[in-house]
């Protein structure tokens, strides 16, 4: 049987919107994943410790106030110093355009903009899953 | 012949109708597709004919301009009299920052204030609180002390220009602030003109924005009410919201009636804690989307006034008129703003705009073309502003009063809204009232599905969306940044650092306790946070007290 | 292995996932850990949907770990049958316990099995054991026959109900009354309890010397916690004393022994080899009448325990 794809999708800081988080959430449902969404106002460290204790294959982060460029990084950061720095992070929300070449350098895989399709959402995180063996 | 004799031939007509011109016609050339729905998925037939207002007389679902059910507005003559407000949502890094884009936007014609405030301002934390961390000013201004809100509203004259505040949890604080800033420059309260969003019951069910459990946060927003209604009159104490109820994925007959059910929660709280209905009732206000689908959202807005009409006359008994019509302000659909082709976003602004306008809002907020990505920057503001100043002063949509008033269309579509939310209402009822429903994540399940049908709908290209699944480019737009300084960060950090270091220490702490006992007990809590704000304490603060009082929320299954 | 029994979470994670996707390593690791199982006290949550156990094991874990227990947690939720995907969304109401280094939460999906937990449940609760937890909760689905098999696993088996609002009679699944030890009656801030807090007093027994107690909680009284958290502690110290706890882990033994031995027998008749094919053979003796079943099972038993390579079934 093809190992299941488990994806923690997380919402940093103080931002409530969650509209695009439960949507990605169970649109990776629909596509065979198990999906731990976190719920809101998690710090980096509450979202490295879950991604941690359910060994999920990556993380999805939803942030749509403007501190991705604080918060994204951390997570990555945090995840290096726990030694967990193979579990991807990939981020979606508000993120300007050019904003994505610094996550990117920060160690962020992938970046979701407005009006991504879920379908690229989902192949991204297949293909997570797949680089871990799934 | 007689209206019933009329009708009846308007049926054999369409009937012959069917019968030839349309089947010729279908059969040369079929339809797009084969169903058409509205944007909330609604659908929408072919044709709408007199057949279709049958049951109701005029009197009944119309009425006149100005009289009840104000399903045609609620002034005799609307913007013949005065436009709506033109009032756009502004706030970004410290209040020196926002106070120079209030005048901006005041120089090119607003005529009225909106302030934006930032992640941790919203959810009351300080600039310098650890939950605050990468969010300063970032979707807001940072408001943590009266220094702040002074600085805010520095060279605007309070007791001229009308503010709104868009702010929930902590809304009685900063109200406070407002206050005392108007007080310090010798503005009479009485004087003051505005509105604070103060609308708890959405941020549980869609927004999220919420510090504290519902039944306190409802004493809270009493609070002001009675408050509001002594000391500031002119002040509008609420805006009863669906914006963020319809952005967090709801469809325009929820956002209705989820709306109106939270709006009449509140006047049951009000009238339970003694207050009579029409001494609050006057300053309720409301706060609508204005989405992409036309007809459904002027539908919307006139539904709401009729339903709100009659439940504060019939089920709450309000004698004044001014206590049974519904004043809204509008904004248009953030949610359906694009970062692709960003220009574009001009053009859904400008037909939300005017499903606003043709639906009889009181105020309104034109979104900018970057807004999908950015708070916006000068060029991008002033577009939005010009875009309400161009159906003012040049469509001729503001000439006459309620123009679409009689469509067959419009009216159908008004009656199709004003049941469902009869049938939403019963549904709410059933759980046991809104908070009941709250707890049991009703609203936020339905919220939930609604915005996974929605986005679906665009996976599969049933909905298209401009730029986004068709007419797609690969173009990377060109946008002025607007950021954030570190200067103004370390600014408001020094200024928070001095706040607490020059004010009267002792002054402080009374005041604290003061609040804490009047939480604990009954008083009215805004005379006692005027009180703490005078003393200098700062929003984190006083929420604190409140946290520690009060509690803090835990969501409800939510999945 | 070793990190894992000091404490290394990442380690009990990885351990987890492996056991979770039946890889070879898991059934050596879990036997190389199993001596160090044991001391834990298991508590098994089950109750329908929405009845509000994912918040009371979270109070639970709160006041545990004020009392200076280490608590492990894992949390069932049912995978879609059309997907095969599922959102495990226990792990939200525990949101503020997650960080703490003396808790361990572990969402986990049914991956099909029917009942209200999956395979995996019970070894990873094993190691959540030998990592060093001294209590693990387990909530259940909460639908099916969930009640039953936590009541085989777990040393306390919770049944959390809550009352209905309006007159509406209460109907309680049967079987329900005779596996619990303790009984929650929760959200009584929002409904009347009496009524149902009377029926099952009314109909819950004693068993062995223990009497369930029914512990009224809500979200608004933290006092109630405690009362619950007591009656747990109690009860464990009952089954130590009585002698029920080691009773208990006998007949759980029992069960895995046997399932293991059923679940190795049809991986074998499943694999190729001589189990397998003499399986088919016997299969088409019973349906031409040569054999009946029961005793084409005695032959196969014979088959297929001659010789084979060792291996562990979960069960």
């Amino acid at each position: 049987m093809p190992k299941k794809i488990r994806v923690l999708i997380a919402k940093p800081g103080l931002d409530g919107h969650d509209r695009g988080a439960k949507v990605i959430a169970r649109a990776l449902r629909d596509a065979g994943m198990e999906v731990i969404y976190t719920g809101l106002r998690q710090t980096p460290e509450d979202i490295v410790e879950a991604a941690i204790q359910e060994d999920v294959d990556a993380i999805g982060l939803s942030c749509l106030s403007g501190a991705h460029m604080v918060l994204f990084p951390d997570v990555v950061k945090l995840l290096k110093k726990r030694r967990a720095g193979d579990i991807l992070v990939a981020g979606g929300g508000i993120i300007p355009e050019d904003d994505v070449p610094k996550l990117k350098k920060a160690g962020i895989k992938a970046v979701f903009g407005p009006g991504t399709p879920l379908s690229d959402v989902v192949a991204f995180f297949q293909k997570a899953g797949k680089a871990k063996g799934a | 012949m007689t209206d019933a004799e009329d009708l009846k031939a308007l049926e054999a007509r369409l009937k012959r109708w069917e019968e030839t011109s349309l089947k010729d016609s279908l059969k040369a050339l079929p339809e797009r597709r084969a169903t058409f729905v509205t944007t909330s998925s609604r659908p929408v037939r072919r044709l709408y004919t007199p057949l279709d207002l049958a049951g109701k007389s005029a009197a009944e679902r119309l009425g006149e301009p100005g009289e009840y059910p104000f399903t045609r507005g609620i002034h005799p003559t609307m913007y013949r009299g005065r436009l709506w407000t033109m009032r756009m949502f502004a706030g970004y890094g410290s209040a020196e920052d926002t106070n120079r884009r209030f005048k901006y936007l005041i120089d090119h014609g607003e005529t009225g204030l909106s302030v934006a405030f930032d992640m941790p301002t919203l959810y009351g934390y300080d600039t310098d609180a650890k939950e605050a961390k990468g969010e300063f000013g970032t979707c807001g201004v940072a408001v943590s002390s009266l220094e702040d809100m002074e600085i805010l509203f520095r060279g605007i004259d309070v007791g001229e220009v009308s503010t709104s505040m868009t702010i929930n949890s902590p809304a009685s604080v900063t109200w406070a602030m407002y206050l005392a800033m108007a007080e310090k420059r010798g503005v009479p309260l009485t004087k003051l003109r505005g509105t604070i969003q103060n609308d708890i019951l959405k941020e549980y069910e869609a927004q999220k924005e919420w510090i504290f459990p519902p039944e306190a946060s409802m004493r809270l927003v009493v609070d002001t009410f009675e408050f509001g209604a002594k000391q500031v009159p002119q002040w509008n104490t609420i805006s009863i919201s669906g914006y963020h109820i319809r952005e967090a994925g709801a469809t325009a007959a929820q956002e209705l009636a989820f709306t109106l059910a939270n709006g009449m929660e509140y006047v049951r709280w009000g009238i339970d804690r003694g207050l009579r209905v029409d001494d609050f009732a006057p300053r309720l206000s409301f706060f609508f989307n204005a989405h992409n689908d036309l007809f459904e959202e002027i539908a919307k807005y006139r539904a709401a006034r009729r339903i709100w009409a009659r439940e504060m006359r019939d089920t709450f008994a309000a004698k004044s008129p001014r206590s049974w019509l519904l004043r809204t302000h509008a904004q248009t659909a953030g949610v359906s703003l694009t970062a692709q082709q960003p220009e574009v976003n001009i053009v859904r602004t400008t037909i939300q705009a005017l499903a606003a306008v043709l639906g009889g809002t009181q105020s309104l907020h034109t979104n900018s073309y970057d807004e999908a990505y950015q708070v916006p920057n000068e060029k991008a503001v002033r577009v939005a502003l010009r875009t309400q100043q161009i159906l003012a002063h040049e469509s001729g949509v503001a000439n006459t009063v309620d123009p679409l008033g009689g469509s067959y269309y419009l009216e159908a579509l008004t009656d199709e809204l004003e049941e469902e939310a009869y049938r939403t209402f019963d549904r709410i009822q059933e759980l046991g009232g809104v908070i009941p429903a709250i707890r049991k994540g009703y609203f936020q399940q339905e919220i939930a599905n609604s915005a996974y049908r929605y986005q679906r709908e665009i996976e599969d290209k049933e909905r298209t969306i401009v730029g986004v699944n068709d007419f797609v480019v690969d173009e990377q737009p060109e946008v002025e940044r607007l950021k954030v300084s570190e200067a103004s960060y370390r600014a408001q950090l020094e200024r928070l650092k001095r706040t607490r270091k020059t004010r009267d220490a002792q002054k402080h702490a009374r005041a604290l306790d003061r609040l804490r006992n009047g939480c604990e007990g009954d008083d009215n809590t805004m005379p006692l946070i005027l009180d703490a704000v005078r003393a200098r304490a700062t929003l984190g603060e006083t929420c604190d007290v409140m946290r520690e009082v009060f509690g803090v929320w835990e969501e409800p299954l939510l999945y | 292995m070793a990190s894992l029994l000091d404490g290394d979470k990442r380690a009990a994670a990885k351990l987890i996932s492996l056991i979770e996707d039946d890889e070879p390593e898991a059934a050596e690791a879990l036997a190389t850990i199993y001596p160090h199982t044991g001391r834990a006290h298991v508590i098994g949550f089950t109750g329908a949907p929405g009845v509000g156990k994912s918040s009371l094991i979270n109070r639970l874990v709160r006041l545990f770990r004020a009392r200076g227990k280490k608590v492990g947690v894992v949390a069932v939720d049912p995978t879609s049958p059309y997907s095969g995907g599922a959102v495990l969304g226990d792990r939200i109401r525990m949101a503020d316990t997650g960080v703490d280094p003396g808790v361990f939460i572990r969402s986990m999906a049914t991956r099909g099995h029917a009942g209200g937990l999956a395979l995996a449940t019970f070894d990873a609760v094993r190691v959540l054991d030998a990592m060093g937890m001294d209590v693990v909760l387990v909530e259940t689905v909460g639908a099916g026959q969930s009640e039953v098999e936590i009541a085989s696993r777990a040393h306390t088996t919770v049944v959390v109900e809550m009352p209905l609002a309006g007159d509406a009679v209460q109907t309680m699944k049967a079987g329900i009354l005779e596996i619990g030890d303790v009984y929650v009656v929760n959200k009584v801030d929002l409904a009347d309890a009496d009524t149902l807090v009377a029926n099952l007093r009314f109909q819950i027994e004693a068993r062995d010397g223990w009497t369930p107690p029914i512990v009224r909680t809500s979200a608004l009284e933290d006092a109630r916690i405690d009362e619950l958290a007591d009656a747990l502690e109690k009860h464990a110290a009952y089954l130590r004393r009585s002698g029920n706890w080691k009773k208990r882990e006998l007949d759980r033994a029992r069960q895995e022994i046997l399932e293991n031995a059923r679940r190795l027998l049809a991986q074998r008749v499943r694999d190729p080899g001589a189990a397998g094919s003499s399986f088919e053979t016997l299969a088409q003796q019973v349906v031409a009448r040569k054999l009946d079943s029961q005793s084409a099972a005695v032959r196969l038993l014979q088959v297929a325990t001659r010789k084979g390579p060792r291996q562990r079934a979960r069960p």
